[in-house]
């Protein structure tokens, strides 16, 4: 396939799985923001939405305070905010527009359609019913995307591609999202089970829509170290960084297989699976959660550029 | 064909002149009789959306927000009975055979300027001409490998070519679009009628693309089409073929030319090119012989299609039989490359290059439509009937100035299909582009072709960019009861 072609759904399934991380980040921190004070962690739910995004350096330049007002405006339709969601949907169907034809006609018709609709939203002032909605059509939208391309894309590397987008978007977005809250994930420094923390564990949860699978996996009270183990270790949860990795591989071992050659994107995903694989949740938190996630990030990023320097370019 | 001044009768395609209902049209007034305008004006609004959903939409250029607009599409078919369509398929199929035997001459020997038929000014200073391509031998001879015949009609059997289009014709993802939302939105209407398919175009035109791969080329040749981009207008259409041929999409980036070899960038590494199905203008082609600052095209092609490594499709410098004045010697080609009489006509046309044909034309600016030889889109001409006298005036001057730039033709009866339009049904006038495709295998036309409609009352402009609209066009088994 042409590399243009690979880099477009590259992107536009990046874009549409930040898209998706940016609105669940959004509602999660709308709905501590409901809770009375004393619940509230010691920095604002607001602020750590904006950690969690990585765009603090923009937002700062733009804005004095992480204020729920300033914080949805920039997340969601800000120009100065090159990825706002809007601007997620707009590049991701400008991509989508770009290689028409490397999408089935129902992949280009949830990304059309989502365009029109996010069109007829008023953005600038959102009232929380509005901005509930506006969020709810962002993430039906990347779970259908996600389920098409699933169902209705041939296995060639169009698919691969589009997959490879999709999951290291999605790593890169919940190790910020961990990361974020690891001083809450903590469990040496609080007393455990505190009712201030509990619904900061659970909001990581909620933020990935994990909550309810998390009561299946361990039958237990939500708690830190295992939200942790659920979140990067396990196999079972579909979002979790190893999965996102177990995927990785596999459409990379594929691509390998068909075009009858590894390289550095090879090697760099087989490395980081094999270090999520051979870690334990409670080493992990001797030896640093902070220290461990931020190395994850760089590492995530590193396959990035090699998928870019190996395929895209 | 009548000038100003007689009564006109415009010729209406459902009703004919005699307001009876014409062969073919008995299921579709049928339909409309018993269906209430409020469901048509539903149907209607479906449509719309649908052409919304799969995004056959065209940008409007220099628009800063950047808006994507729709073609205006009318929910009332348009019908032509079998045995009109075979005549005029078989018109058709020998115009393209004769503009590609045409081109040929035109880049061989010009034997037809060695015979007196057509001056050779008129090729050497088109502007389409391409001294390039006397080095060149496309594969099969076949120049001309897809052709938009703009078809005008005036009466029950008064067919007539108003232009010949062997650039790069567009238009032919609304006649498939078209045909797609109709069987979507009257499914009622199918079940009574036979109508011709018309959606194994994109496989005939595959077929046609890889019969003129280069020869030393593998029995399963790389086609690709070339767009200018995802900001063309036409972009839709360009990403619809190679999605229906299974082809990939290039732009000029992603194709690269070493050793006369034309590859594209994959994610396999190079692969190799065969035939280029190109949606750009000849002169954005190759910046090293064309226009130097073209982004749009690949530094080296005509160097690679000269070596016969390569098919561009339609060949480089095809343009030539687009032009009016070239047009308007059609009949004398045909007879003289086939040594048949044309099955086509033309519409009678004064060159104005010719000092008797311009006295003529300046005698009668009011009643006659004069056009630019190499003008296209509607634009850049004069409608005497509808003019102002300062217009004519204006008109007058240029054509004196450059009288070998225009031709001139009657203002056309254009015949009229009822459409949907506010007030309800009403006549507009209506041309025909069918598309014919010419491989070195064999000639395919589908039945139809796209119909264009100028939606404006009263207006003959059928141009999308001046307020026209399209319509599906049926071929069907008649309905006479």
């Amino acid at each position: 396939m042409l590399s243009r072609t690979a880099d477009s759904l590259y992107w536009l399934s990046r874009y549409m799985e930040r898209a998706e991380n940016l609105s669940r980040i959004i509602g999660v921190a709308e709905r501590l923001g409901t809770l009375p004070s004393a619940y509230m962690a010691a920095s604002s739910e607001w602020a750590s939405a904006i950690a969690t995004a990585a765009c603090e350096d923009i937002f700062y330049n733009n804005y004095k305070e992480a204020t729920r007002a300033n914080v949805i405006e920039f997340l969601v339709a800000s120009e100065a905010n090159p990825s706002s969601i809007l601007t997620c949907v707009e590049t991701a169907r400008n991509n989508a527009r770009a290689v028409r034809t490397a999408l089935t006609t129902e992949m280009w018709e949830i990304i059309n359609n989502l365009w029109y609709e996010v069109k007829k939203f008023k953005l600038t002032n959102i009232d929380p019913n509005q901005l509930g909605r506006f969020l709810l059509v962002i993430q039906e939208a990347s779970l259908r995307f996600d389920g098409t391309a699933y169902r209705t894309m041939l296995r060639t590397d169009h698919f691969r591609f589009q997959r490879i987008g999709t999951f290291i978007e999605r790593a890169d977005n919940i190790a910020r999202l961990i990361d974020v809250k690891y001083h809450v994930l903590l469990p040496e420094t609080e007393q455990v089970g505190g009712g201030l923390d509990y619904f900061q564990w659970s909001a990581i949860l909620r933020a990935v829509g994990a909550l309810t699978s998390y009561n299946w996996v361990y039958r237990d009270n939500v708690k830190p170290w295992l939200v942790a183990d659920f979140m990067i270790l396990r196999t079972e949860q579909p979002r979790s960084l190893i999965s996102s990795y177990d995927n990785l591989n596999r459409q990379l071992d594929s691509l390998a297989e068909v075009y009858g050659r590894q390289g550095p994107s090879q090697r760099i995903a087989r490395a980081t699976y094999a270090s999520l694989e051979n870690q334990r949740i409670d080493e992990l938190f001797q030896s640093g959660l902070h220290e461990f996630l931020t190395d994850f990030i760089g590492q995530n990023n590193a396959l990035g550029a090699a998928v870019a320097e190996q395929y895209l370019l | 064909m009548t000038p100003k001044g007689s009564q006109t009768i415009i010729f209406n395609e459902m009703t004919g002149n005699d307001g009876r209902l014409r062969d073919g049209y008995h299921a579709i007034q049928h339909f409309l009789d018993e269906t209430p305008p409020d469901i048509l004006m539903t149907r209607k609004a479906e449509a719309e959306l649908f052409f919304r959903r799969i995004g056959i939409t065209f940008n409007v250029y220099g628009d800063a927000e950047g808006t994507e607009r729709l073609i205006p599409f009318d929910i009332v078919p348009r019908v032509l009975t079998m045995p009109e369509w075979t005549k005029l398929a078989k018109g058709l199929e020998q115009r393209v055979l004769a503009l590609n035997a045409f081109i040929a001459d035109v880049y061989a020997d010009r034997r037809i300027v060695a015979e007196g038929l057509v001056p050779e000014e008129l090729i050497l200073q088109n502007q389409a001409f391409q001294p390039a391509m006397a080095q060149i031998k496309p594969p099969g001879g076949v120049h001309v490998h897809i052709a938009g015949i703009d078809i005008v009609r005036d009466g029950p059997d008064g067919f007539y070519v108003l232009e010949d289009n062997a650039r790069t014709p567009s238009g032919v993802s609304y006649m498939l679009e078209n045909r797609e939302a109709m069987m979507r939105l009257f499914p009622e209407l199918f079940g009574r009628i036979r109508i011709a398919p018309v959606d194994n175009y994109t496989d005939n035109l595959l077929q046609t693309l890889r019969s003129v791969a280069p020869p030393r080329t593998s029995s399963d040749p790389t086609v690709v089409l070339l767009t200018p981009g995802a900001f063309n207008s036409a972009y839709y259409e360009h990403s619809f073929l190679a999605d229906k041929m299974g082809i990939e999409l290039v732009e000029g980036r992603d194709l690269y030319v070493r050793g006369n070899i034309v590859y594209m960038r994959t994610t396999e590494g190079p692969k190799r090119v065969d035939v280029i199905y190109r949606r750009i203008d000849d002169e954005f082609l190759d910046p090293l012989v064309f226009n130097p600052v073209s982004v749009l095209g690949v530094p080296g092609l005509m160097s690679a299609y000269a070596a016969g490594n390569v098919t561009i499709s339609n060949a480089v410098g095809t343009g030539v039989c687009d032009d009016k004045a070239i047009y308007s010697y059609m009949p004398e080609i045909v007879k003289f490359y086939l040594g048949q009489e044309p099955l086509l006509a033309n519409v009678p046309t004064w060159r104005c290059r010719e000092p008797k044909a311009l006295a003529y034309v300046l005698d009668h600016l009011d009643e006659l439509v004069v056009k630019e030889v190499n003008g296209s889109g509607g634009y850049g001409m004069l409608v005497g009937p509808h003019a102002t006298k300062d217009e004519i005036e204006t008109f007058r001057r240029r054509l004196k100035a450059q009288p070998e730039g225009f031709i001139a033709q009657p203002t056309l009866s254009l015949s009229t299909v009822p459409c949907f339009v506010e007030s309800g049904l009403a006549p507009r006038h209506v041309d025909l582009r069918p598309y014919v495709l010419c491989g070195s295998d064999s000639v395919r036309v589908v039945p139809g072709g796209l119909t264009r409609v100028a939606l404006k009352e009263g207006s003959l402009v059928v141009n999308s960019s001046q307020g026209g609209g399209t319509k599906d066009t049926w071929v069907v088994e008649g309905d006479m009861a």
